[in-house]
């Protein structure tokens, strides 16, 4: 089974302004624990959403709009993704991370062809307008 | 929260276990030197750990509380032992004294389980003296942090024999004084042999039983990938450790293609090449780099990687670069001949250079007698036979075929070709 760890900061942050080096050295010494377990698949930090661009799907027609954005209470510094046995271990992996104060983890399982979690059946309909996705996992 | 979503307690024991269990075996095993003492300590924690997290939650540091709870139970069972010896004054002090080492030396070895640990684990459980079953089984439950069982849903065998199975194992390494160490030097190379195969002998357990209903194995093609992914961390300069684990991500990558809408097999050259898994691949692809920079490329491991890999740079079968594979077959036939081997090469052989040259590099085979009853042999041979337009001489290979194979998903494939070959005259 496979997880993404969504990591969520705290408020609408920049990935590099608040780094202090320790947390920066914990969060290295937490990936390398991932990969020594055999556990860590890949994973990445995004640049702050200010940087970004939302793109938004009205009436057939996208429109982009430029970060930074209004309502960025919920916006994503990077991700783990994880490949474990279990939900409890992709939780348990998740409680481990150096976080701060106020810091969000997310964990959400990866659908897989042929899962068999009553979950990841549903997981495949919301992703029928999604090109690839949906292709691949047809 | 809705309640189906509260965490099944033991089920997070059960996943801090699976995340602690190897590390803090290897780390009671550097002050037991047994690794079979070193896992009934473990497990020891494990049902005290059952006993009190439900009511008192889980630690904060798991690992430690579980450690020592391990120490604690190690230093009952010393007090016991000697209990019973004797109880004069001087050797009372004497216990307390080893007592206080014991403590000592478990409280700095969960301060520092070191990798050499973890390795030292692997090498133990791998080790030579024990069956091939019970290398695969202590592997998955020491290293993989599988139960008992688990492993045991996981080679369709009853509970009870692959507990004795463990239990033998344990014992044969006790006796043998097996030492909890690293091998060096020529030691080191035959030795991670013997790992590199159980590894891929779990991948493969898992791999050939990826039809149907049988997602607990094929789970275990993911547990063979987390053991070499430990091991690539572990080992990282050994290049078929990095083979390995290319062979193993590349050929998990099809996994999704290899299985019809009714579980029935998709063989390779007939797969929907756009449902492999194309972010394995490049893993894959990164790790056979990785070996072919450390190792030339020479090794068992890392030739079967690069054959697997042609395959997956292909973005159609008719694209699949045969010459190279050809050549990467002879390759792996110097390291050592196998049937199996030129039997592969055979088939490659018939498509880089047509099925007359497929055919000649058959049929000197013929004479192998390891092939003697292998139904793949004339099912290759009915393939050319019926490409050179020679289909009575194609029935009959395939209908040779079907008498040896007893697997009813072969018997299918063959059966179909059978019919096209009589449809075609």
């Amino acid at each position: 089974m496979r997880f993404i760890l969504l990591l969520i900061p705290k408020g609408y942050k920049s990935v590099d302004a608040d780094a202090v080096p320790g947390a920066v050295a914990s969060r290295m010494a937490y990936n390398k624990t991932l990969h020594k377990a055999g556990v860590l698949l890949g994973l990445d930090a995004l640049l702050p959403p200010s940087t970004g661009a939302r793109i938004s799907f009205i009436d057939g027609k996208a429109s982009v709009t430029e970060g930074p954005f209004a309502e960025a209470s919920e916006n994503i510094e990077g991700y783990w993704i994880i490949q474990v046995r279990s939900r409890e271990e992709a939780i348990e992996w998740a409680r481990r991370a150096p976080m701060t104060n106020n810091e969000i983890i997310e964990v959400r399982q990866i659908y897989e062809i042929g899962d068999c979690s009553i979950d990841a059946q549903k997981a495949p309909q919301g992703f029928n307008n999604l090109p690839d996705a949906a292709a691949r996992k047809a | 929260m809705s309640e189906n979503q509260i965490p099944d307690i033991h089920k997070t024991i059960e996943a801090v276990w699976k995340i602690e269990s190897t590390r803090l075996i290897a780390g009671i095993a550097r002050v037991t030197r047994d690794i079979g003492v070193a896992e009934e300590l473990a497990q020891d924690a494990l049902v005290a750990a059952l006993e009190r997290w439900p009511e008192e939650g889980i630690p904060e540091k798991p690992a430690a509380w579980l450690m020592t709870a391990a120490k604690r139970r190690a230093i009952d069972s010393l007090r016991r032992g000697r209990m019973l010896e004797q109880k004069h004054g001087e050797i009372e002090r004497e216990l307390e004294f080893q007592q206080q080492r014991l403590a000592e030396a478990m409280d700095q070895s969960l301060d520092q389980v070191i990798d050499d640990d973890v390795l030292r684990l692997i090498f133990t459980a791998c080790h030579p003296v024990l069956a091939v079953e019970g290398r695969i089984a202590l592997t998955l439950r020491l290293i993989g942090g599988l139960t008992t069982p688990e492993i045991a849903r996981a080679f369709l065998v009853p509970e009870k024999t692959l507990g004795q199975r463990i239990f033998r194992a344990k014992r044969t390494l006790s006796e043998a004084r097996v030492p909890f160490e690293i091998p060096r030097g020529d030691e080191l190379r035959s030795r991670l042999e013997s790992v590199l195969s159980v590894v891929y002998l779990i991948f493969n357990e898992g791999y050939t039983a990826t039809f149907g209903d049988e997602w607990m194995r094929e789970e275990l093609c993911n547990d063979a990938l987390r053991l070499g992914r430990i091991l690539a961390g572990l080992l990282p300069g050994e290049s078929e450790v990095h083979g390995l684990l290319a062979l193993m991500e590349l050929q998990a990558s099809r996994t999704a293609a290899r299985k019809g809408r009714n579980g029935e097999a998709v063989l390779l050259m007939e797969q929907d090449r756009s449902l492999w898994d194309y972010v394995q691949i490049q893993r894959g692809m990164a790790a056979l780099h990785h070996a072919q920079k450390l190792g030339g490329g020479a090794g068992t491991y890392t030739l079967q990687a690069a054959i697997v890999a042609c395959h997956a740079r292909a973005s159609t079968a008719a694209e699949t670069d045969w010459e190279r594979i050809v050549l990467l077959y002879d390759a792996l036939l110097q390291i050592g001949p196998s049937p199996i081997v030129e039997l592969n090469r055979a088939v490659a052989v018939g498509m880089a250079e047509g099925p007359a040259a497929g055919l000649r590099a058959l049929d000197a085979l013929a004479a192998e007698p390891a092939l003697n009853n292998y139904h793949l042999l004339p099912s290759v041979r009915g393939d050319f036979l019926v490409q050179l337009g020679r289909h009575a001489e194609a029935r009959e290979e395939f209908q040779r075929a079907i008498a040896m194979t007893e697997n009813r998903r072969e018997h299918q494939l063959l059966s179909k070709k059978l019919k096209q070959a009589m449809f075609i005259d």
